[in-house]
C-alpha cells in the first residue's frame, strides 16, 4: 500500500511553470499513484509540461488578475478535502505564494505543516519530510501520526526535475469557496527590479558578500565581480539585516538555497544559517581574514586574506581579460 | 528607514483628522542565536531552558509599528508573545523601544507547540487587542517555518500581505510593497489586516535609557490557555499530530586547500575557475 494522491501547488510565470513546481511534480510522481497540480491562471498553457513531469491532472481556479492566490488556492483545496475528493498530501514550494497557500490551508482545515523540507520519502502509506537543523549538521525526519491531509513546504532545488514521458495533464476547473475578508488584498501594480544577470538560484556562479566587507558601499565589489563572471550577487543574512541589499539577495536557511557550479564567499564567516543555503554548491571558494572561520571547513579553495585586497585584484584581472 | 517615514507622513489624510491606530506586533522570544542550540534528547524538540531574548527579526516589526503609529498621530503598539515560564526578557526590549503594553501567553500545555498551535494562541491573544493592523516577521530566527503570519490571518478571518518591505496606512487601507521573485508588488489591503515584514527594511531604534527604565512599569498581561479560552488538547504535544521518525548526522563536506594570501590569491582563484571552464 502506498500514497494514493498528492496535489502540488503549481506556480507559473509568462515563461511557463516554475522550476520548483516541476521539481515537486517529478518527486511526487515517484512517490504516489496519482499526482495532480492545483493552480490559478491558464492551466492549459502548462498542462503539457506538467504532464511530461508526471502530473495527470491540473485543477485551476481560473484567472485571479490582481488578487493574491494564497487564500483562493487554499479555499479550493479545503473545499475538495471537505467534499472527500481532495488529496492525501499537499506539497507547496517554500516560495512567497507557496507559504501563503500552506499557511492558509493549515489553519482552514486544522492541519499542521511540515516545513523546510529538503527530501520527501515514502513510509508505507504516509509521506515523511526531511529537514536540516543546526546549520545542516543534523537531519530530522518528520511524519504525521494520523491519516488526515498532510501538508509539506519543500525548499526549491531539493529535487531534479525530470520528464517521465506522460501526455498532457487533463485540465479541470475547481471552485473557490467564500473568502469573507481574507481575499480582499489586491495587487495594484507590479514592479520588476532591474536585473541584467542570471537569477540568484539559477546562476552557474554566485558571488556573495558578508559583513567582512565592512560597509554597505563595498558591496559594489560583489556586484562588479558577479557581472564579470556572468554570475549573480548574493549576500549573508547579516548584510541583508543591515539593509545593505534587499532580502531577495539573501542566501541561507532563511533566504534562498543555491547550488551553483561555483560559490564564491567574500567576507562571510559561515554562520550555520548561511551554510545551509550554499553547501550544496559543486565548488566553494572562500575569502576571509579569520583562519578559524567555519566557512573554510567546507571550502574547496580557502583564502585567508583581506577581501579589500583580493577582490580589487581579481576584478582588475578579469577586466584585463575583457 | 527615513525615506519610508517621510512618505508615510505625506500620506496623512488631507482633512488633518487623526485616528488612533492600534498596531499589534507579534514578537518571539528566542534563545540567544550566539549560543548554539540543542535538541532535548528525550523529546527531540529544541531545548528552551535558556534565557530568552527578542528575536532580531521581530525588531523590524516593532520599529515599523512605532513609525506607523507616529504617522497616524495617535495610537499605540501592543505586543503579543507566547513563551515558556512567563519569560519577559525579549518583551522588555520591545517595550523599551516604545511599545505600550504586552500580552504574554505561557502554559505548560504549550510545550511542543508547532506553528499552527502557536498561531492559534497568538490569534486568540490578538483578538483581545482589537488591532487595526497586525505585524509579524516573515519567519522566526530559530524555527523559521514562515507559516505563522498567514495562519494567524486565516484564524482571524483577515486578509494578509506577506514579505512586506514598506507599509503606508491611509483611510483604513494599508498599501504594502510586497517582495516578489521579479521585484515587488504594490498591494492594497483593507484594515484590519496581517502584514509580515522582511528584515532590514527599517532601522530598529536602540532603546533609550529612559525607555529601558520606563519599560519596567509597562503593563504585561500574563495569560494561560484557560484565560484565552483555548482547549489544551488542541495545541502543544496533543495538537501536533506529528512525530519525528529519525534524527541523523548530515553527511559532512570536506575542506579543500587553505592558502594565505601573499598578494597573488586572485591568480589562484582565476586558475581554479579556469580549471572548471566556467569563465
Amino acid at each position: 500500500m502506498g500514497i494514493s494522491k498528492i496535489w502540488v501547488f503549481g506556480e507559473a510565470t509568462d515563461a511557463g511553470a516554475t522550476a520548483s513546481t516541476l521539481e515537486l511534480v517529478t518527486r511526487a510522481s515517484q512517490l504516489a499513484d496519482t499526482v495532480e497540480v492545483i493552480m490559478s491562471g491558464d492551466a492549459a498553457a502548462v498542462a503539457g509540461v506538467l504532464g511530461a513531469h508526471g502530473a495527470t491532472a491540473v485543477h485551476t481556479i481560473g484567472p485571479i488578475e490582481g488578487s493574491l492566490g494564497g487564500p483562493r488556492i487554499a479555499s479550493a483545496i479545503a473545499g475538495a478535502v471537505e467534499a472527500g475528493t481532495g488529496p492525501d498530501v499537499v506539497i507547496c514550494s517554500t516560495s512567497y505564494d507557496g507559504r501563503d497557500v500552506a499557511g492558509r490551508l493549515s489553519a482552514k482545515i486544522d492541519r499542521p505543516v511540515i516545513t523546510n523540507v529538503v527530501d520527501l520519502v515514502a513510509d508505507g502509506d504516509r509521506l515523511l519530510g526531511c529537514e536540516p537543523v543546526f546549520g545542516g549538521t543534523t537531519d530530522v525526519t518528520t511524519g504525521f501520526t494520523d491519516s488526515g491531509t498532510a501538508i509539506f513546504l519543500v525548499r526549491p532545488k531539493s529535487f531534479t526535475a525530470e520528464e517521465s514521458g506522460g501526455g498532457p495533464a487533463e485540465v479541470a476547473e475547481i471552485a473557490v469557496g467564500d473568502l469573507g475578508e481574507t481575499g480582499s488584498a489586491t495587487v495594484k501594480e507590479r514592479f520588476a527590479e532591474e536585473s541584467s544577470g542570471p537569477k540568484l538560484d539559477e546562476a552557474a556562479i554566485v558571488v556573495s558578500g558578508g559583513r567582512g566587507l565592512g560597509e554597505a558601499g563595498k558591496y559594489e565589489m560583489i556586484e562588479t565581480l558577479a557581472k564579470l563572471v556572468k554570475g549573480a550577487p548574493g549576500a549573508s543574512r547579516a548584510v541583508v539585516d543591515a539593509g545593505w541589499v534587499p532580502y531577495s539577495y539573501q542566501v541561507g536557511q532563511t533566504g534562498k538555497v543555491v547550488k551553483p557550479t561555483v560559490y564564491l564567499a567574500c567576507g562571510i564567516s559561515g554562520a550555520t544559517q548561511h551554510l545551509v543555503g550554499m553547501k550544496g554548491s559543486a565548488n566553494i571558494i572562500a575569502i576571509n581574514k579569520d583562519e578559524e572561520a567555519p566557512i573554510f571547513g567546507i571550502a574547496d579553495l580557502g583564502i585567508v586574506g583581506d577581501v579589500h585586497k583580493v577582490l580589487p585584484k581579481l576584478i582588475e584581472a578579469l577586466q584585463a581579460r575583457g | 528607514m527615513w525615506k519610508l517615514r517621510q512618505r508615510v507622513v505625506s500620506l496623512l489624510p488631507l482633512s488633518g483628522t487623526l485616528f488612533a491606530m492600534i498596531v499589534v506586533v507579534c514578537v518571539k522570544q528566542i534563545p540567544d542565536p550566539a549560543d548554539p542550540g540543542a535538541l532535548d534528547p528525550e523529546t527531540k524538540t529544541l531545548r528552551r531552558d535558556v534565557k530568552l531574548i527578542l528575536d532580531e527579526s521581530d525588531s523590524y516589526g516593532v520599529e515599523m509599528g512605532l513609525q506607523l503609529v507616529d504617522a497616524a498621530g495617535e495610537g499605540e503598539v501592543r505586543l503579543v508573545s507566547m513563551a515558556p515560564r512567563n519569560e519577559v526578557g525579549g518583551l522588555r526590549t520591545a517595550l523599551a523601544m516604545g511599545a505600550a503594553s504586552a500580552v504574554l501567553v505561557s502554559d505548560e500545555a504549550l510545550a511542543g507547540s508547532d506553528a499552527l498551535s502557536t498561531a492559534k494562541v497568538l490569534a486568540a491573544a490578538i483578538r483581545r487587542c482589537e488591532p487595526d493592523l497586525v505585524l509579524t516577521a516573515t519567519e522566526s530566527s530559530d524555527g523559521y517555518t514562515g507559516t505563522v503570519p498567514v495562519q494567524i490571518a486565516e484564524l482571524l478571518g483577515l486578509p494578509s500581505v506577506t514579505f512586506g518591505k514598506e507599509i503606508e496606512v491611509a483611510d483604513g487601507i494599508a498599501t504594502v510593497k510586497r517582495q516578489t521573485e521579479a521585484g515587488f508588488d504594490q498591494v492594497e489591503c483593507p484594515l484590519p489586516a496581517v502584514v509580515s515584514v522582511t528584515a532590514g527594511v527599517v532601522e530598529p531604534r536602540y532603546p533609550s535609557f529612559k525607555g529601558i527604565m520606563g519599560a519596567k512599569n509597562k503593563p504585561v498581561d500574563e495569560l494561560d490557555l484557560a484565560g484565552l479560552g483555548i482547549d489544551p488538547a488542541t495545541v502543544g504535544w496533543s495538537g501536533a499530530r506529528q512525530e519525528i521518525t529519525d534524527v541523523a548526522v548530515a553527511p559532512a563536506r570536506d575542506a579543500g586547500e587553505l592558502i594565505h594570501d601573499e598578494g597573488d590569491a586572485h591568480e589562484r582563484i582565476l586558475a581554479f575557475l579556469d580549471d572548471l571552464k566556467v569563465l
